[in-house]
Protein backbone atom coordinates (compact mmCIF):
# COMPACT_ATOMS: atom_id res chain seq x y z
CA UNK A 1 0.00 0.00 0.00
CA UNK A 2 3.04 2.34 0.94
CA UNK A 3 4.17 1.83 -2.75
CA UNK A 4 1.16 2.59 -4.15
CA UNK A 5 1.03 5.81 -2.66
CA UNK A 6 4.71 6.50 -3.41
CA UNK A 7 4.33 6.15 -6.92
CA UNK A 8 0.64 8.31 -6.81
CA UNK A 9 2.46 10.61 -4.84
CA UNK A 10 5.35 10.98 -7.07
CA UNK A 11 3.21 10.92 -10.08
CA UNK A 12 0.61 13.79 -9.79
CA UNK A 13 1.08 15.74 -6.44
CA UNK A 14 5.17 16.59 -6.22
CA UNK A 15 5.42 15.87 -10.08
CA UNK A 16 9.10 16.17 -11.18
CA UNK A 17 7.80 19.20 -13.55
CA UNK A 18 5.21 20.93 -12.60
CA UNK A 19 5.56 20.79 -9.14
CA UNK A 20 9.20 20.24 -8.40
CA UNK A 21 10.32 22.15 -11.67
CA UNK A 22 12.86 19.88 -12.10
CA UNK A 23 14.31 18.57 -15.55
CA UNK A 24 12.77 21.63 -17.15
CA UNK A 25 15.53 21.72 -20.61
CA UNK A 26 14.27 18.02 -22.17
CA UNK A 27 10.79 19.07 -21.40
CA UNK A 28 10.56 21.96 -23.23
CA UNK A 29 13.22 20.38 -25.37
CA UNK A 30 11.93 17.66 -26.66
CA UNK A 31 8.50 18.14 -26.45
CA UNK A 32 7.09 19.13 -30.08
CA UNK A 33 6.11 15.22 -31.23
CA UNK A 34 4.19 12.93 -28.99
CA UNK A 35 6.19 10.60 -30.01
CA UNK A 36 9.40 11.56 -29.53
CA UNK A 37 8.23 13.03 -26.23
CA UNK A 38 7.33 9.40 -25.48
CA UNK A 39 10.79 8.21 -26.47
CA UNK A 40 12.18 10.43 -23.87
CA UNK A 41 9.71 9.66 -21.48
CA UNK A 42 10.98 6.26 -21.96
CA UNK A 43 14.70 6.92 -21.78
CA UNK A 44 14.12 9.35 -18.51
CA UNK A 45 12.25 6.08 -16.99
CA UNK A 46 14.72 3.99 -17.99
CA UNK A 47 17.70 5.97 -16.62
CA UNK A 48 15.92 6.88 -13.41
CA UNK A 49 15.12 3.41 -12.12
CA UNK A 50 18.51 2.44 -12.19
CA UNK A 51 20.04 5.36 -11.04
CA UNK A 52 17.60 5.53 -7.93
CA UNK A 53 18.55 1.58 -7.71
CA UNK A 54 22.29 2.19 -8.67
CA UNK A 55 22.66 5.62 -5.98
CA UNK A 56 20.95 3.12 -3.36
CA UNK A 57 23.51 1.07 -3.37
CA UNK A 58 26.76 3.28 -3.69
CA UNK A 59 24.91 5.69 -0.54
CA UNK A 60 24.19 2.82 2.15
CA UNK A 61 26.89 0.06 0.82
CA UNK A 62 29.64 2.27 -0.02
CA UNK A 63 29.46 6.13 1.39
CA UNK A 64 27.97 5.81 5.03
CA UNK A 65 30.23 2.73 5.70
CA UNK A 66 32.83 5.19 5.26
CA UNK A 67 31.80 8.53 6.53
CA UNK A 68 31.98 10.24 2.54
CA UNK A 69 28.48 11.38 2.60
CA UNK A 70 29.82 14.29 1.18
CA UNK A 71 30.82 12.42 -2.07
CA UNK A 72 26.88 12.27 -2.74
CA UNK A 73 26.28 14.98 -5.75
CA UNK A 74 29.71 13.56 -7.18
CA UNK A 75 29.28 9.90 -6.97
CA UNK A 76 25.19 9.99 -7.98
CA UNK A 77 26.60 12.57 -11.14
CA UNK A 78 29.17 9.58 -11.76
CA UNK A 79 26.09 6.91 -11.65
CA UNK A 80 23.89 8.81 -13.75
CA UNK A 81 26.62 9.79 -16.49
CA UNK A 82 27.52 6.13 -16.99
CA UNK A 83 24.08 5.04 -16.84
CA UNK A 84 23.19 7.87 -19.83
CA UNK A 85 25.93 6.30 -22.29
CA UNK A 86 24.88 3.55 -21.69
CA UNK A 87 21.44 4.07 -22.37
CA UNK A 88 22.70 6.28 -25.44
CA UNK A 89 24.26 3.07 -26.81
CA UNK A 90 21.24 1.02 -26.15
CA UNK A 91 18.95 3.49 -28.22
CA UNK A 92 21.45 3.80 -31.23
CA UNK A 93 21.57 -0.08 -31.33
CA UNK A 94 17.82 -1.26 -30.92
CA UNK A 95 16.31 2.45 -32.50
CA UNK A 96 18.32 4.57 -34.95
CA UNK A 97 15.28 6.79 -35.75
CA UNK A 98 14.77 7.55 -32.29
CA UNK A 99 18.22 8.16 -31.28
CA UNK A 100 17.94 10.97 -34.15
CA UNK A 101 14.58 11.98 -32.81
CA UNK A 102 16.01 13.06 -29.53
CA UNK A 103 19.88 14.03 -30.58
CA UNK A 104 21.12 16.17 -28.43
CA UNK A 105 19.04 15.73 -25.57
CA UNK A 106 19.97 12.58 -25.00
CA UNK A 107 23.21 12.83 -23.37
CA UNK A 108 21.41 15.94 -22.08
CA UNK A 109 19.72 13.56 -19.63
CA UNK A 110 23.00 13.30 -17.67
CA UNK A 111 22.71 16.89 -16.67
CA UNK A 112 18.59 16.12 -15.86
CA UNK A 113 18.48 17.52 -12.68
CA UNK A 114 15.41 15.61 -12.36
CA UNK A 115 17.27 12.36 -12.03
CA UNK A 116 19.99 13.79 -9.73
CA UNK A 117 16.90 15.51 -7.77
CA UNK A 118 15.19 12.28 -7.60
CA UNK A 119 18.09 10.09 -6.66
CA UNK A 120 18.76 12.76 -3.99
CA UNK A 121 15.94 13.06 -2.08
CA UNK A 122 15.24 8.97 -2.00
CA UNK A 123 18.07 9.25 0.58
CA UNK A 124 16.79 12.47 2.14
CA UNK A 125 12.95 10.74 2.50
CA UNK A 126 15.22 7.74 4.04
CA UNK A 127 13.59 5.38 1.68
CA UNK A 128 13.99 1.63 1.62
CA UNK A 129 15.17 0.31 -1.19
CA UNK A 130 11.76 -0.90 -2.68
CA UNK A 131 10.72 2.54 -1.86
CA UNK A 132 13.39 4.12 -3.29
CA UNK A 133 12.99 2.18 -6.64
CA UNK A 134 9.58 2.83 -7.02
CA UNK A 135 10.33 6.54 -6.21
CA UNK A 136 12.32 6.91 -9.05
CA UNK A 137 9.86 4.93 -11.25
CA UNK A 138 7.06 6.91 -10.03
CA UNK A 139 8.26 9.87 -10.72
CA UNK A 140 9.91 8.95 -14.16
CA UNK A 141 6.54 8.09 -14.93
CA UNK A 142 5.37 11.55 -13.85
CA UNK A 143 7.54 13.26 -16.29
CA UNK A 144 6.93 11.04 -18.88
CA UNK A 145 2.98 12.11 -18.22
CA UNK A 146 3.84 15.79 -18.32
CA UNK A 147 5.95 15.61 -21.52
CA UNK A 148 3.43 13.63 -23.62
CA UNK A 149 0.65 15.68 -22.75
CA UNK A 150 2.60 18.61 -22.87
CA UNK A 151 3.65 17.43 -26.27
CA UNK A 152 0.00 16.55 -27.30
CA UNK A 153 -1.16 20.51 -26.43
CA UNK A 154 2.81 21.90 -28.48
CA UNK A 155 0.81 19.45 -31.51
CA UNK A 156 -1.92 21.46 -31.40
CA UNK A 157 -0.69 24.53 -30.78
CA UNK A 158 1.18 24.40 -34.02
CA UNK A 159 -1.82 24.63 -36.25
CA UNK A 160 -3.74 27.07 -34.23
CA UNK A 161 -3.91 30.97 -34.49
CA UNK A 162 -1.11 32.70 -32.13
CA UNK A 163 -0.20 36.10 -31.55
CA UNK A 164 3.40 36.39 -33.79
CA UNK A 165 4.74 37.80 -30.39
CA UNK A 166 3.94 34.82 -28.61
CA UNK A 167 4.51 31.86 -31.43
CA UNK A 168 6.77 28.99 -30.66
CA UNK A 169 8.81 29.31 -26.75
CA UNK A 170 6.52 32.16 -25.07
CA UNK A 171 3.39 29.75 -25.84
CA UNK A 172 4.74 27.09 -24.72
CA UNK A 173 5.87 28.34 -21.65
CA UNK A 174 2.47 29.63 -20.99
CA UNK A 175 1.00 26.66 -21.30
CA UNK A 176 3.66 24.42 -18.94
CA UNK A 177 1.95 27.72 -16.50
CA UNK A 178 -1.15 26.72 -16.82
CA UNK A 179 -0.54 23.01 -16.74
CA UNK A 180 1.71 23.58 -13.98
CA UNK A 181 -1.13 25.29 -11.75
CA UNK A 182 -3.35 22.40 -13.29
CA UNK A 183 -1.70 19.87 -11.38
CA UNK A 184 -1.84 21.95 -8.38
CA UNK A 185 -4.82 20.22 -8.05
CA UNK A 186 -3.98 17.02 -6.99
CA UNK A 187 -1.95 18.49 -4.27
CA UNK A 188 -5.88 18.56 -2.42
CA UNK A 189 -5.22 14.82 -2.79
CA UNK A 190 -5.73 12.70 0.25
CA UNK A 191 -3.35 9.54 0.30
CA UNK A 192 -3.60 6.95 2.42
CA UNK B 1 44.68 13.34 7.98
CA UNK B 2 46.10 12.06 4.78
CA UNK B 3 43.16 9.34 5.14
CA UNK B 4 40.72 12.23 5.10
CA UNK B 5 42.15 13.00 1.43
CA UNK B 6 43.29 9.41 0.61
CA UNK B 7 40.18 7.61 0.57
CA UNK B 8 37.42 10.20 -1.10
CA UNK B 9 39.99 10.26 -4.02
CA UNK B 10 40.46 6.56 -3.81
CA UNK B 11 36.95 5.65 -3.54
CA UNK B 12 35.73 8.29 -6.63
CA UNK B 13 38.61 7.13 -8.67
CA UNK B 14 37.74 3.24 -8.44
CA UNK B 15 34.37 4.59 -9.19
CA UNK B 16 35.37 6.00 -12.04
CA UNK B 17 37.54 3.25 -13.65
CA UNK B 18 34.83 0.39 -12.65
CA UNK B 19 31.84 2.82 -14.73
CA UNK B 20 34.61 3.33 -17.37
CA UNK B 21 35.30 -0.40 -17.94
CA UNK B 22 31.42 -1.18 -17.76
CA UNK B 23 31.47 1.44 -21.06
CA UNK B 24 34.02 0.20 -22.83
CA UNK B 25 32.18 -3.40 -22.48
CA UNK B 26 29.03 -2.11 -23.27
CA UNK B 27 29.94 0.11 -26.46
CA UNK B 28 31.87 -3.26 -27.41
CA UNK B 29 28.35 -5.43 -27.36
CA UNK B 30 26.13 -2.65 -28.58
CA UNK B 31 28.24 -1.63 -31.60
CA UNK B 32 26.89 -0.06 -34.16
CA UNK B 33 28.90 -0.12 -37.19
CA UNK B 34 29.69 3.20 -38.82
CA UNK B 35 31.78 3.54 -42.25
CA UNK B 36 35.17 5.41 -41.18
CA UNK B 37 34.89 7.24 -44.31
CA UNK B 38 31.55 8.91 -42.04
CA UNK B 39 33.33 11.12 -40.41
CA UNK B 40 36.01 11.85 -42.34
CA UNK B 41 33.59 13.33 -45.15
CA UNK B 42 31.85 14.92 -42.14
CA UNK B 43 35.45 16.60 -41.84
CA UNK B 44 35.51 17.44 -45.34
CA UNK B 45 32.62 19.74 -45.11
CA UNK B 46 32.00 23.22 -44.47
CA UNK B 47 30.36 22.52 -41.17
CA UNK B 48 27.51 25.27 -41.62
CA UNK B 49 24.65 22.97 -41.20
CA UNK B 50 23.02 25.37 -43.81
CA UNK B 51 20.92 22.57 -45.73
CA UNK B 52 21.82 23.82 -49.20
CA UNK B 53 21.86 20.24 -50.08
CA UNK B 54 18.53 19.61 -49.07
CA UNK B 55 19.42 17.52 -46.53
CA UNK B 56 19.32 18.21 -42.58
CA UNK B 57 23.00 19.35 -41.73
CA UNK B 58 26.27 18.28 -42.48
CA UNK B 59 25.94 14.65 -40.64
CA UNK B 60 23.21 13.47 -42.96
CA UNK B 61 25.23 14.82 -45.95
CA UNK B 62 28.14 12.70 -45.01
CA UNK B 63 25.98 9.72 -44.40
CA UNK B 64 24.25 9.83 -47.74
CA UNK B 65 27.52 10.82 -49.73
CA UNK B 66 29.07 7.47 -48.30
CA UNK B 67 26.02 5.39 -49.05
CA UNK B 68 25.70 6.75 -52.25
CA UNK B 69 22.34 8.48 -52.37
CA UNK B 70 24.20 11.99 -53.11
CA UNK B 71 26.38 13.14 -55.13
CA UNK B 72 30.39 13.92 -53.56
CA UNK B 73 29.57 17.35 -55.16
CA UNK B 74 26.17 17.94 -53.47
CA UNK B 75 27.61 20.80 -51.04
CA UNK B 76 26.45 23.76 -52.91
CA UNK B 77 28.42 25.70 -50.29
CA UNK B 78 32.26 24.06 -50.09
CA UNK B 79 32.28 24.27 -53.73
CA UNK B 80 35.16 22.72 -55.85
CA UNK B 81 37.78 22.23 -53.27
CA UNK B 82 35.31 20.28 -50.60
CA UNK B 83 34.28 18.05 -53.59
CA UNK B 84 38.10 17.17 -54.09
CA UNK B 85 38.27 16.49 -50.78
CA UNK B 86 35.41 14.40 -50.72
CA UNK B 87 36.58 12.04 -53.63
CA UNK B 88 39.82 11.90 -52.29
CA UNK B 89 38.45 9.96 -49.33
CA UNK B 90 35.73 8.25 -51.41
CA UNK B 91 38.18 7.08 -54.24
CA UNK B 92 35.99 8.55 -57.12
CA UNK B 93 36.63 11.29 -59.74
CA UNK B 94 35.52 14.84 -58.99
CA UNK B 95 33.22 15.51 -61.56
CA UNK B 96 32.92 19.52 -62.54
CA UNK B 97 31.18 21.22 -59.51
CA UNK B 98 30.86 24.78 -61.20
CA UNK B 99 29.52 27.05 -58.65
CA UNK B 100 25.85 28.01 -58.82
CA UNK B 101 24.52 31.30 -58.12
CA UNK B 102 20.76 31.90 -57.10
CA UNK B 103 19.86 34.26 -60.32
CA UNK B 104 16.72 36.68 -61.35
CA UNK B 105 15.40 35.54 -64.57
CA UNK B 106 12.62 38.18 -65.11
CA UNK B 107 13.43 41.51 -66.74
CA UNK B 108 10.23 42.78 -65.56
CA UNK B 109 11.47 46.21 -64.43
CA UNK B 110 8.99 48.78 -64.07
CA UNK B 111 10.01 50.62 -67.10
CA UNK B 112 9.50 47.22 -69.10
CA UNK B 113 6.39 45.66 -67.19
CA UNK B 114 4.64 48.36 -65.45
CA UNK B 115 2.27 47.92 -62.21
CA UNK B 116 -1.68 47.37 -63.15
CA UNK B 117 -2.12 48.53 -59.48
CA UNK B 118 -1.09 50.37 -56.77
CA UNK B 119 -0.21 47.62 -53.94
CA UNK B 120 -0.58 49.48 -50.24
CA UNK B 121 -0.06 46.54 -47.79
CA UNK B 122 2.86 44.61 -46.53
CA UNK B 123 6.15 44.94 -48.25
CA UNK B 124 6.40 40.92 -48.87
CA UNK B 125 6.17 39.38 -52.72
CA UNK B 126 4.10 36.53 -50.54
CA UNK B 127 1.64 38.81 -49.19
CA UNK B 128 0.81 40.74 -52.14
CA UNK B 129 0.75 37.31 -54.23
CA UNK B 130 -2.31 36.90 -52.45
CA UNK B 131 -3.61 40.20 -53.45
CA UNK B 132 -4.59 39.20 -57.18
CA UNK B 133 -1.60 37.94 -57.60
CA UNK B 134 0.62 41.00 -56.92
CA UNK B 135 0.60 44.65 -59.04
CA UNK B 136 3.03 43.55 -61.78
CA UNK B 137 0.95 43.84 -65.06
CA UNK B 138 3.11 40.61 -65.78
CA UNK B 139 1.85 37.72 -63.80
CA UNK B 140 5.29 35.27 -63.60
CA UNK B 141 7.60 38.61 -63.21
CA UNK B 142 8.83 40.15 -60.50
CA UNK B 143 7.15 42.34 -58.20
CA UNK B 144 10.21 43.66 -56.08
CA UNK B 145 9.00 43.94 -53.12
CA UNK B 146 12.27 42.11 -52.08
CA UNK B 147 11.53 38.70 -50.38
CA UNK B 148 14.43 37.03 -51.72
CA UNK B 149 16.43 40.06 -50.32
CA UNK B 150 14.99 39.33 -46.56
CA UNK B 151 15.56 35.70 -46.01
CA UNK B 152 19.22 35.51 -47.68
CA UNK B 153 21.15 35.02 -44.49
CA UNK B 154 24.11 35.89 -46.48
CA UNK B 155 23.35 39.11 -47.48
CA UNK B 156 23.77 38.38 -50.76
CA UNK B 157 20.77 40.05 -52.30
CA UNK B 158 20.29 43.72 -52.89
CA UNK B 159 17.16 45.84 -54.84
CA UNK B 160 18.75 47.52 -57.82
CA UNK B 161 17.41 50.61 -59.12
CA UNK B 162 15.16 49.25 -61.68
CA UNK B 163 13.11 47.70 -58.89
CA UNK B 164 15.07 43.77 -59.49
CA UNK B 165 16.85 41.59 -57.13
CA UNK B 166 20.55 41.72 -57.54
CA UNK B 167 22.47 39.02 -56.63
CA UNK B 168 26.28 39.27 -55.27
CA UNK B 169 27.82 35.42 -56.91
CA UNK B 170 30.38 36.41 -54.47
CA UNK B 171 28.83 36.04 -51.68
CA UNK B 172 25.73 33.41 -52.69
CA UNK B 173 25.88 30.21 -50.95
CA UNK B 174 23.49 28.46 -53.63
CA UNK B 175 21.61 27.60 -50.42
CA UNK B 176 18.00 28.16 -52.09
CA UNK B 177 16.52 30.11 -49.08
CA UNK B 178 15.18 32.59 -51.96
CA UNK B 179 14.47 30.07 -54.31
CA UNK B 180 11.83 28.62 -52.24
CA UNK B 181 10.62 31.83 -51.11
CA UNK B 182 10.12 33.38 -54.06
CA UNK B 183 6.26 33.05 -54.90
CA UNK B 184 6.40 33.89 -58.71
CA UNK B 185 9.42 30.99 -58.87
CA UNK B 186 12.00 33.17 -60.79
CA UNK B 187 14.70 32.92 -58.99
CA UNK B 188 16.98 29.74 -60.25
CA UNK B 189 20.14 28.01 -59.95
CA UNK B 190 22.39 28.72 -62.33
CA UNK B 191 26.33 28.09 -63.22
CA UNK B 192 28.32 31.24 -62.16
CA UNK B 193 29.91 31.23 -65.70
CA UNK B 194 26.75 30.93 -67.50
CA UNK B 195 26.35 34.74 -69.19
CA UNK B 196 23.89 33.37 -71.71
CA UNK B 197 20.15 32.88 -69.88
CA UNK B 198 16.92 33.33 -71.08
CA UNK B 199 15.67 35.88 -67.92
CA UNK B 200 12.11 35.46 -68.63
CA UNK B 201 9.23 32.94 -66.75
CA UNK B 202 6.47 34.62 -68.62
CA UNK B 203 4.18 31.12 -70.00
CA UNK B 204 1.56 33.11 -71.86
CA UNK B 205 1.21 32.90 -75.19
CA UNK B 206 3.40 35.43 -77.67
CA UNK B 207 1.08 38.00 -77.91
CA UNK B 208 -0.51 38.25 -74.63
CA UNK B 209 3.23 37.70 -72.86
CA UNK B 210 3.97 40.87 -75.24
CA UNK B 211 1.35 43.18 -73.92
CA UNK B 212 2.54 42.66 -70.24
CA UNK B 213 6.39 43.03 -70.89
CA UNK B 214 8.81 44.72 -73.54
CA UNK B 215 11.19 41.78 -72.80
CA UNK B 216 8.92 38.83 -72.45
CA UNK B 217 9.95 35.53 -74.01
CA UNK B 218 7.64 35.26 -76.79
CA UNK B 219 8.32 31.73 -77.80
CA UNK B 220 9.26 32.51 -81.41
CA UNK B 221 11.62 30.25 -81.16
CA UNK B 222 14.44 32.04 -83.14
CA UNK B 223 16.75 30.92 -80.54
CA UNK B 224 15.85 27.15 -80.79
CA UNK B 225 16.90 27.81 -84.91
CA UNK B 226 20.17 29.53 -84.15
CA UNK B 227 21.43 27.31 -81.88
CA UNK B 228 23.33 24.65 -83.16
CA UNK B 229 24.33 22.60 -80.10
CA UNK B 230 20.70 21.99 -79.78
CA UNK B 231 20.71 23.32 -76.03
CA UNK B 232 17.69 25.79 -75.99
CA UNK B 233 14.03 24.62 -76.36
CA UNK B 234 10.84 26.20 -76.18
CA UNK B 235 8.52 24.86 -73.62
CA UNK B 236 5.08 26.54 -72.67
CA UNK B 237 5.71 29.62 -74.70
CA UNK B 238 8.77 30.28 -72.85
CA UNK B 239 12.67 28.86 -74.11
CA UNK B 240 14.60 27.24 -71.85
CA UNK B 241 18.07 26.92 -72.20
CA UNK B 242 20.01 22.94 -71.25
CA UNK B 243 23.45 24.53 -69.64
CA UNK B 244 25.55 21.62 -69.95
CA UNK B 245 25.32 21.69 -73.62
CA UNK B 246 24.92 25.63 -74.04
CA UNK B 247 28.31 26.81 -75.57
CA UNK B 248 27.78 30.64 -75.11
CA UNK B 249 28.20 31.49 -78.14
CA UNK B 250 25.58 34.06 -78.20
CA UNK B 251 24.05 33.35 -81.59
CA UNK B 252 20.59 33.02 -79.74
CA UNK B 253 21.01 36.29 -78.02
CA UNK B 254 21.38 37.58 -81.31
CA UNK B 255 18.82 36.13 -82.73
CA UNK B 256 16.53 37.21 -79.76
CA UNK B 257 13.67 39.29 -80.87
CA UNK B 258 12.74 40.40 -77.87
CA UNK B 259 16.76 40.77 -75.85
CA UNK B 260 15.17 38.26 -73.36
CA UNK B 261 18.64 36.53 -73.61
CA UNK B 262 20.50 38.03 -71.51
CA UNK B 263 24.66 38.31 -72.38
CA UNK B 264 26.48 41.16 -74.24
CA UNK B 265 26.53 39.69 -77.51
CA UNK B 266 29.40 42.61 -78.15
CA UNK B 267 31.37 42.07 -75.71
CA UNK B 268 31.30 38.94 -75.25
CA UNK B 269 31.32 36.89 -77.98
CA UNK B 270 34.53 36.20 -79.00
CA UNK B 271 36.06 34.65 -82.12
CA UNK B 272 38.96 31.53 -82.66
CA UNK B 273 42.28 32.59 -83.96
CA UNK B 274 45.30 30.05 -84.96
CA UNK B 275 48.36 29.93 -83.67
CA UNK B 276 50.36 29.13 -86.42
CA UNK B 277 53.87 28.35 -84.82
CA UNK B 278 51.79 25.76 -83.00
CA UNK B 279 49.23 24.30 -85.60
CA UNK B 280 50.65 20.52 -86.92
CA UNK B 281 47.34 20.73 -89.16
CA UNK B 282 46.01 17.53 -87.61
CA UNK B 283 42.11 18.39 -88.72
CA UNK B 284 40.88 17.99 -85.81
CA UNK B 285 39.15 21.35 -85.62
CA UNK B 286 37.72 21.73 -89.25
CA UNK B 287 36.23 18.01 -87.97
CA UNK B 288 34.60 19.28 -84.92
CA UNK B 289 33.52 23.29 -86.52
CA UNK B 290 29.82 23.03 -86.51
CA UNK B 291 29.96 26.05 -88.80
CA UNK B 292 32.65 24.90 -91.71
CA UNK B 293 34.59 28.32 -90.74
CA UNK B 294 37.79 26.12 -90.59
CA UNK B 295 39.67 24.90 -93.83
CA UNK B 296 43.01 23.72 -94.63
CA UNK B 297 44.87 20.55 -95.94
CA UNK B 298 46.00 17.57 -93.54
CA UNK B 299 49.87 18.04 -92.38
CA UNK B 300 49.94 21.26 -94.36
CA UNK B 301 49.99 23.86 -91.81
CA UNK B 302 48.33 25.81 -90.65
CA UNK B 303 44.70 25.95 -90.93
CA UNK B 304 42.75 29.14 -92.04
CA UNK B 305 39.82 30.25 -90.00
CA UNK B 306 37.21 32.27 -91.67
CA UNK B 307 36.73 34.78 -88.87
CA UNK B 308 33.16 35.89 -90.21
CA UNK B 309 31.33 32.82 -89.88
CA UNK B 310 33.39 31.58 -86.57
CA UNK B 311 30.60 31.95 -83.80
CA UNK B 312 32.91 31.53 -81.36
CA UNK B 313 31.48 28.17 -79.63
CA UNK B 314 35.02 27.54 -78.46
CA UNK B 315 35.03 23.67 -79.77
CA UNK B 316 38.11 24.39 -81.43
CA UNK B 317 39.78 25.33 -78.52
CA UNK B 318 38.56 22.44 -76.64
CA UNK B 319 39.61 20.10 -79.45
CA UNK B 320 43.16 21.20 -80.30
CA UNK B 321 45.87 19.24 -78.68
CA UNK B 322 48.49 21.34 -79.61
CA UNK B 323 47.42 24.55 -78.03
CA UNK B 324 47.04 25.92 -81.34
CA UNK B 325 43.40 27.72 -81.09
CA UNK B 326 43.30 30.86 -78.85
CA UNK B 327 39.51 32.45 -78.39
CA UNK B 328 39.82 36.07 -78.54
CA UNK B 329 36.71 38.79 -77.75
CA UNK B 330 35.72 40.91 -80.45
CA UNK B 331 35.88 43.68 -78.47
CA UNK B 332 37.94 44.59 -75.12
CA UNK B 333 35.70 47.10 -72.19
Amino acid sequence: MNIVIIVIGAIFINNVIFSRFLGICPFLGVSKQVETAAGMGAAVTFVLAMASAITYVVQYAILDPLNLGYLQTIAFILVIATLVQLVEMIIKKASPSLYQALGVYLPLITTNCAVLGIALLNIQYEYNFIETVFHGIGAALGFTLAIVLFAGVRERLETSAVPKALEGFPIALITAGLMSIAFLGFSGMQLG
Amino acid sequence: MLNAILVPVGVIGVFGLVFGIGLAIASKVFEVYVDPRVPEVRAALPGANCGGCGLPGCDALASNIVEGTAAINACPVGGPDCAAAIAAIMGVEAGSSVKQVATVICQGSCENSPNRAEYYGEMDCREAMIASGGTKECRYGCMGLGTCKSVCSFGAISMGEDGLPVVDPEKCTSCGQCIDACPKAIMKLVPATQEVRVECNNHDRGKNARQVCKTACIGCGACVKACRFDAIKVENNCAIIDYDKCRQCYECVDKCPMNCISGDVEYGKTTAYIIEENCIACGLCAKNCPVEAITGEIKKPPYVIDHDMCIGCGICFDKCRKNAIEMRPNKVK
